[in-house]
């Protein structure tokens, strides 16, 4: 086939909902978005263990640890589907995580914030994990079968991760003051870095378009936020804690929360680099490949001795 | 005779074993030296964290309901904890994890092995349930074991340096003590002299084949049973601990 008409299938496959498979043409442009795409996300799930890795060892209950660990530990295996997912567009992990380590890539800016008290185990559970859910949903019919095949997966573990995190700050609510405080300094300040997690107003974010023509996003940032709200609102109603945003009301002609303007500045400033962990986070992920190095080639050469005295 | 207070003193033994072990594991937490043993560390911390919950609601039991496994875990201090010193020692670096984890692999997998056939019908349905992860956990940290012991020159110095550091450390969980010999007597805890030949047979030979040299001290590091620790566990357990402390009696 000549591009032309690869193109047309590639279209046709598109508009009738059908999956882009690996070993399928496709654009190069869309190659690179998906990589792109898919590399922040294992990236994020990676970095995303750091702040929650914080409190595995401080955990007030053994129940409490034990679900904590486990949750982590699903975040690995996402990073792990991801990265495969990723490599059957043509890169290798390795290239990836060079570009998590020199800065090239990036990853969610949420963890870029510190986890500073117990009841951020619970505001990440409920929130962050809440965000990533009404965005990786639509995912699971993103028009790349790799992608959406992982995220099947990622989400069946994200909405228990959820339900645990949100179970963690109802027992917070329903405990004694000094509990109940903590909860709701944990949402004061953790609300708006999760809203931030859609990313730029529709109107600034540039590959949105093109992502949704392509069929690897269904919905635009703003929808997904203004979703979000709407179903986390009556959810810090049941817990009795207020979010902190004194515009935030129920608009009875469009049927949503109206909401505060967002601090785009420190948005732009955490994902250039300039949060409050950024740097703490990067550097705890390039020791941690640096140190492990000599394990790898170790693992390495055993192989190889293992292989030749099986040779000969 | 043993005494309720006996079955529960030696309950913790092998509970704080797992907590300990397990506290130190999840340390790990995102920082391994790849994504696929990552997963493993905090697996096997989790694991040995769910076996010492296992252990503490049996002890919970045994105080008659006055006490619960948050009580137990996070209300006592250093000079009441009983586990091995081995399993407190610092992660330091991969080399010295593992072989503190074969270490203690080794011995807990036979030790399972012997507590199924406890006349105690808990202690003996924990250790049949713990015994299929141990048996993965031993096999794991064996091969690492070999992998690094016989990979690079580099690799096998790091893992030489760290058995010379943990062979002090490395038999005091076949040593028996007072209570060990009374509550195996009776049939409930493990013999230790019956495995103590194996544990030491296996893990020098699986070293020698990681061509790494037995170290030449005989000398055992004990007290970790009885509440004399290194100066590493105190600082675990006020990390541990913290929020129970600051915030008594609240549930989490």
């Amino acid at each position: 086939m000549n591009t032309i008409d690869l193109e047309k299938e590639f279209q046709r496959k598109l508009d009738a909902e059908e999956k882009i498979e690996p070993k399928d043409w496709m654009p190069d442009d869309y190659r690179k978005t998906l990589i792109r795409q898919i590399s922040q996300h294992a990236h994020s799930e990676i970095v995303g263990m750091l702040p929650e890795g914080n409190w595995l060892t401080r955990a007030p209950s053994l129940r409490r640890k034990v679900a904590a660990l486990a949750k982590v530990q699903d975040e690995a295996g996402h990073g792990l589907y991801l990265y495969s997912a990723c490599e059957t567009l043509g890169v290798e992990r390795d290239d990836l995580l060079d570009q998590l380590h020199t800065g090239t890539a990036k990853y969610s800016s949420i963890f870029n914030y510190p986890t500073l008290t117990w009841a951020d185990m619970g505001a990440i559970g409920w929130l962050v994990d809440g965000a990533a859910i009404m965005n990786q949903v639509p995912l699971c019919r993103c028009s790349y079968g790799p992608y959406a095949r992982a995220m099947v997966r990622v989400c069946k573990e994200e909405s228990f991760h959820q339900r645990q995190g949100y179970e963690i700050m109802l027992s917070l609510c329903k405990g004694t003051p000094e509990q109940k405080a903590m909860a709701q300094d944990a949402l004061n300040r953790w609300w708006w870095p999760s809203i931030m997690m859609f990313g730029p107003n529709d109107a600034d974010s540039p590959h949105t378009a093109q992502s949704m023509n392509w069929k690897i996003k269904r919905f635009t940032n703003d929808e997904l936020r203004q979703k979000f709200i709407d179903a986390t609102k009556p959810q810090a109603d049941i817990l009795g804690i207020s979010i902190p945003d004194p515009d935030l009301k129920w608009n009875e002609k469009t049927g949503h929360y109206d909401f505060g303007a967002i601090n785009w500045d420190e948005f732009w400033a955490v994902v250039k680099g300039n949060g409050p962990c950024n740097k703490e986070r990067l550097a705890t992920r390039k020791k941690a490949y640096e140190n492990g190095a000599w394990v790898r080639e170790a693992a390495l050469a055993h192989a190889e001795k293992r292989k030749k005295k099986s040779a000969a | 005779m043993v005494e309720q207070k006996d079955t529960y003193n030696y309950v913790l033994r092998l509970a704080d074993n797992c907590l300990i072990l397990g506290q130190r594991l999840a340390e790990w937490c995102g920082h391994g030296p790849v994504l696929e043993q990552d997963i493993a560390l905090t697996n096997i911390s989790l694991d040995l964290i769910g076996q010492a919950r296992n252990y503490y609601q049996y002890a919970a039991e045994l105080t008659g309901g006055e006490k619960s496994e948050d009580d137990i875990a996070f209300l006592r201090n250093d000079r009441e904890y009983q586990n091995l010193l081995l399993v407190e020692q610092p992660n330091n670096d991969f080399a010295y994890t593992i072989i503190r984890q074969y270490l203690f692999d080794v011995f807990h997998f036979h030790l399972l092995n012997e507590l199924t056939s406890s006349k105690d019908e808990s202690i003996a349905s924990i250790a049949q349930k713990s015994i299929k992860e141990v048996t993965y956990h031993k096999r794991w940290s064996g091969q690492w074991v070999l992998r690094l012991g016989d990979g690079t020159e580099e690799s096998q110095t790091k893992m030489q340096t760290a058995l010379d550091h943990f062979w002090a450390y490395a038999f005091e969980s076949i040593t028996p003590d007072e209570l060990d010999k009374k509550i195996a007597t009776e049939g409930i805890g493990a013999n230790l002299e019956k495995i103590a030949e194996t544990v030491k047979k296996e893990i020098e030979s699986h070293l020698r084949e990681a061509t790494l040299s037995i170290p030449e001290s005989n000398w055992n590091q004990t007290g970790g049973k009885t509440g004399m620790h290194s100066e590493h566990l105190g600082y675990l357990l006020a990390e541990m601990q913290h929020l129970q402390r600051s915030f008594p009696g609240a549930e989490w």
